[in-house]
């Protein structure tokens, strides 16, 4: 894979499964209002996957769109980070996934749209609006809930314990990328710091650091994800609304 | 863990959050028009409840939350005091007035 394709297909793969994560809340948020909340945060995702997806069977040059990228590959071509494909836990757990998953997209994002290629930086000037909203309405719930009643307290220490490990992937160094995620580390740890904090949530110090997403080695939860996501496509191909 | 915000408290309160009217402008010269109501924990998460539900399709520039409790309504009982006594009062209307021969520019 070359360097352009396979830095923005991480990012496609990234936003394209976190959509797919999220869209399971609908339903079954804890409050009709939180579920709406939540779905546009899903389709917000949608929009990137598809804005990067499409460019990155652009960058391949070999006729695949995004379609083709997202609903024909196997577990082991997905380059997204484990933290996105993990469960969603609790709605804690799933708090703590979405303040990880923002603070580490809204700098991403923002040096993107500063970068000489004209489409990710197009891309990285629309989503990172939307990663702004994402990590404000992460941020007041990690508050709210650590800042809260006993039991909240206890489950959103417990979500963020559970998905710190899984930061670290995110800003493992690639120097011959547009954006070196090893750059956004000190920013990520201000921001997620600042919120930890105010919500007397402690921050863990595991030395644990699972990885593999962006070599296609993933958890088995990305296996029955896809095939949720994928089935229709496979089975009749080309289908669209 | 005795020190948790007083914010919150009403989080662990049993029974549905409290209830929001929410107020939408539409566009910048125009008055705020009240949309519809919501359920949220306090001000701030009301106003993102209110972003997300009513303005999703660029419906507004500006949104208002107030709490439902806040406001005091006129009742249905009061009606015909309230607002009969108007019907027959028609030289409140500019209209019932003739505007005299050269008041060009009244």
């Amino acid at each position: 894979m070359n360097g352009p394709f396979a830095f923005t297909l991480a990012l496609g793969d990234d936003a394209l499964i976190a959509a797919q994560r999220l869209a399971e809340w609908t339903t079954r948020a804890p409050e009709m209002e939180e579920d709406i909340a939540l779905a546009n945060i899903a389709l917000d995702q949608l929009g990137a996957a598809r804005l990067l997806l499409s460019y990155a069977g652009e960058l391949e040059g070999a006729g695949r769109d995004e379609d083709a990228l997202a609903y024909l590959r196997e577990d082991r071509e997905f380059r997204n980070c484990l933290l996105v494909e993990l469960p969603n836990g609790d709605f804690a757990v799933t708090m703590a996934k979405l303040l990880v998953l923002s603070a580490y997209q809204l700098p991403l994002y923002t040096a993107l749209a500063g970068c000489p290629d004209e489409r990710l930086a197009a891309i990285g000037a629309k989503a990172r609006k939307e990663s702004a909203y994402h990590l404000d309405h992460a941020t007041l719930w990690v508050k709210r809930l650590g800042d809260g009643t006993e039991e909240s307290h206890r489950r959103m220490q417990s979500g963020i314990d559970q998905v710190w490990p899984y930061a670290h992937e995110l800003f493992a160094a690639r120097p011959d990328t547009p954006v070196d995620p090893a750059t956004l580390r000190a920013e990520f740890d201000a921001a997620v710091g600042a919120v930890l904090a105010e919500a007397t949530i402690a921050v863990p110090d595991s030395g644990w650091a699972p990885a593999g997403g962006r070599d296609g080695v993933h958890t088995e939860h990305l296996s029955y994800l896809l095939a949720e996501m994928q089935v229709l496509h496979r089975a009749h191909p080309g289908a669209h609304w | 863990m005795s020190e948790r915000g007083e914010r919150t408290d009403r989080l662990g309160a049993e029974g549905p959050a409290p209830l929001w009217e929410v107020f939408v402008r539409a566009r910048r010269g125009l008055a705020h028009t009240h949309v519809g109501s919501l359920h949220a924990p306090d001000a701030e998460l009301a106003l993102h409840n209110a972003r997300d539900l009513y303005t999703r399709r660029q419906e507004g520039v500006s949104i208002w939350v107030v709490p439902a409790s806040a406001i005091t309504a006129s009742s249905p009982d009061e009606k015909d005091a309230f607002f009969d006594p108007a019907a027959d009062k028609v030289y409140r209307h500019p209209t019932f007035y003739e505007v005299p021969e050269g008041a060009a520019h009244l």
